[in-house]
């Protein structure tokens, strides 16, 4: 058979550098670096490069670079180069075409379309390194009223709330999806910044049980390694209902990273395909989801808030409302720009909507419906740095999740190659000798780096601001004016465009 | 006093110390110029792979060094870091220590060339440059 698609990528190693040491060849798992003995020549197979910097970075010699071809076809506006190439994809396999990580498509970034505000003359900002600055965030139910009782004392209801020292939470990632080590790193780092990490929907590793306090455990339609023990070893239980870069579909782990360890704790035989059914075949409607909030609450003593993930889609401020409804504690919004580790990637290229347009039209509309404060709100789906929070926050989520960026932390680069199994940087693989390749004890300090750098920022923000606490920040959308946007769009997310 | 450790469970059979220990014996300042084109063998320290196993070994830098007693020429001594060092005026290359040391850390120089061995990087300020660019924490220097 002809192989019609040429390389995207080159490798270029410059002769003049290179010491021939060979770290290179050891360490792609593509196997894409070569030595040849007899001539004692390095050479690179560019069809099997994934870009992912792993052969650069370790270059002692600083010798190698990843180039974009410049092998081209005719060049069209209508029909790309991608576009191209994905027709000879799959009219050689008949296959659906598969990717990771976030959508690379260009759809408007919103959060860059929008200004944070900073105090001038008439109201004074803070610095935070000299005045207290309150980032402690709680996430679930609040209590709508305050009760005086004869004695004067007072009485409130109180739910289950998640404490975080600061509004920034861990995505959910399985255990399967991404390494032990990975878990390992994000569960060592939520415990030292008094956050949470989401065990995602393969279970929770037996090690990984003594982190139960910095825990979120994920409920999804596979439900894989559920049982009473898990319920009950996080602070707090996600039904998992959709995500951002797959709304719609489900999951697919398949059988060749399903090792006995991924076996034990997904509670599946080894190298069966792991798959997770599009629907919760429980859940039909508002009411069947309000009985599986309250059966996972009934199995957790009514001690643990339940969170429901939803995947932001066109009807996502009805569809919240139900969900504040249900008795659920939190609301998590997955926008179309967020991560994973598989899917199809006309669904994640093409369905869904910027979580930014989305997260304003559910607070609107739970503000409008008077059940704001029934649910805490956290979004995903990109939040690329503490910008991003603050934003997020003035729009009015009480906190975000990050996946992409604490992978980038763990050494991510970004090649959307995470399907494959085959991870250069130990993170989303299952083979031991590249999961080695990540080492907790460096993986969890630069986690709390990023997140502890982003405290600060967002302090920073704040400070300019004027305010001086979480609290009110949150939904504060007069803090935010927009840059370049249509009417509409400043209408849907509720702010005025700068200059007004 | 400090030496270099191993933690086999994060060695990645990588080589880089290898190289690393090259250059800082070279004292060159540009990393390729201790190479000219081609790899050397490292002096220092030698990673050993088995099956799947990887782990680096270097001088012990003992507390009651063989090869030290077994020197004919006194050209090793320990340095103010604790550093079993070579004085390579003094080494006549007999290979003595090489046959005494239990760990194989003494590399020869050649036939009546003086030894090499792992000096714990005391030409670059005791910081050893295996360690420094281990890429994942696989050996530490640091106190036992
Ligand atoms: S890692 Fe760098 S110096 Fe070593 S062989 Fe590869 S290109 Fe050459
Ligand atoms: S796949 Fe990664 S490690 Fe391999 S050649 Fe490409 S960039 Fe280097
Ligand atoms: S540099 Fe570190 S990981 Fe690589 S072989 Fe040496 S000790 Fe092992
Ligand atoms: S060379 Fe061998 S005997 Fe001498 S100090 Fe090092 S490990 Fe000990």
């Amino acid at each position: 058979m002809i192989d019609y698609i040429q390389p995207d990528y080159e490798v270029v190693r410059n002769k003049d550098l290179c010491i021939k040491c060979k770290v290179c060849v050891r360490q792609c798992a593509n196997e894409v670096h070569q030595y040849d003995e007899k001539r004692d020549v390095l050479y690179a197979d560019n069809s099997k490069c994934v870009n992912c910097h792993r052969c650069v970075t370790l270059c002692p010699a600083k010798a190698l670079k990843i180039v974009k071809t410049d092998h081209c076809f005719k060049p069209s506006a209508n029909y790309t180069t991608e576009i191209i190439k994905d027709i000879y994809r799959q009219a050689d396999t008949g296959g659906v075409l598969l990717s990771s990580m976030g959508t690379p498509k260009d759809y408007p970034v919103y959060w860059d379309k929008m200004l944070i505000n900073a105090s001038q003359v008439t109201n004074p900002s803070i610095d935070p390194l000299r005045e207290p600055m309150e980032i402690k965030t709680f996430l679930g139910r609040k209590p709508e009223t305050v009760k005086y009782r004869e004695d004067g004392s007072i009485e409130v209801e109180k739910f289950p709330n998640l404490e975080l020292k600061t509004p920034i939470m861990f995505s959910a990632m399985s255990y399967g999806s991404i390494s032990k080590n990975a878990h390992l790193s994000l569960a060592r780092a939520a415990e030292q910044l008094g956050i949470f990490y989401n065990t995602g929907e393969g279970g929770l590793h037996e090690d990984l049980y003594k982190y139960s306090l910095n825990t979120i455990v994920q409920v999804a339609s596979g439900r894989f390694g559920v049982h009473e023990d898990y319920l009950n070893a996080g602070q707090a239980i996600e039904i998992k209902i959709g995500q951002g870069a797959k709304p719609g579909i489900g999951g697919h782990l398949p059988g060749k990273k399903i090792g006995p360890e991924v076996s034990r704790t997904r509670m599946i035989p080894m190298g069966t395909d792991a798959i997770s059914p599009a629907p919760h075949h429980d859940i039909y409607s508002i009411e069947d989801l309000r009985q599986l909030v309250f059966s996972l609450k009934e199995a957790t003593n009514y001690k643990k808030p339940i969170i429901v993930k939803i995947a932001a889609v066109h009807n996502i401020a009805a569809i919240a409302s139900g969900i504040a409804r249900s008795g659920a504690d939190i609301i998590a919004i997955d926008g179309i720009r967020g991560g994973t580790g598989a899917a199809p990637s006309r669904i994640r290229d093409n369905v869904g909507m910027p979580i930014e347009l989305a997260l304003a039209a559910v607070d609107t509309r739970l503000r409008d419906e008077g059940i704001r404060n029934n649910v805490g709100l956290v979004v995903a789906g990109s939040i690329r740095s503490s910008a991003d929070v603050v934003k997020a926050i003035a729009l009015g989520a009480d906190a975000v999740y990050i996946g992409t960026p604490a992978l980038l932390a763990l050494g991510c680069h970004l090649c959307r190659s995470c399907h494959a199994g085959k991870c250069n940087w130990g993170i989303a693989t299952q083979n031991p000798e590249l999961v080695r390749r990540l080492n907790p004890d460096i993986g969890y300090k630069r986690l709390v780096n990023l997140v502890n750098a982003w405290s600060h920022e967002i302090m920073e923000m704040m400070g300019g601001m004027g305010i001086n606490s979480i609290e009110a920040l949150r939904g504060n959308r007069l803090m935010l004016r927009g840059i370049g946007l249509s009417e509409k769009e400043l209408e849907i997310l509720g702010i005025k465009h700068a200059g007004e | 006093m400090k030496r270099v450790y191993v933690n086999e469970e994060w060695c990645l059979g990588c080589h880089l110390c290898e190289y690393w220990c090259v250059f800082s014996a070279s004292k060159e300042t540009h990393f390729p110029f201790a190479f000219d084109g081609g790899a050397k063998p490292p002096a220092g320290i030698r990673v050993e792979d088995y099956k799947g196993i990887n782990f680096a070994v270097n001088c012990r830098h003992c507390e009651d060094p063989l090869c030290l007693k077994g020197c004919i020429s006194g050209a090793l001594s320990r340095d103010e870091s604790g550093a079993v060092c070579v004085d390579k005026t003094k080494c006549v290359g007999c290979h003595t220590c090489i046959a005494m040391c239990p760990y194989g850390a003494i590399v020869s120089g050649g036939d009546n060339m003086p030894i090499k061995k792992c000096q714990l990087c005391a030409s670059r300020d005791h910081v050893p440059q295996c360690v420094a660019h281990c890429p994942n924490n696989a050996i530490v220097f640091e106190e036992e």
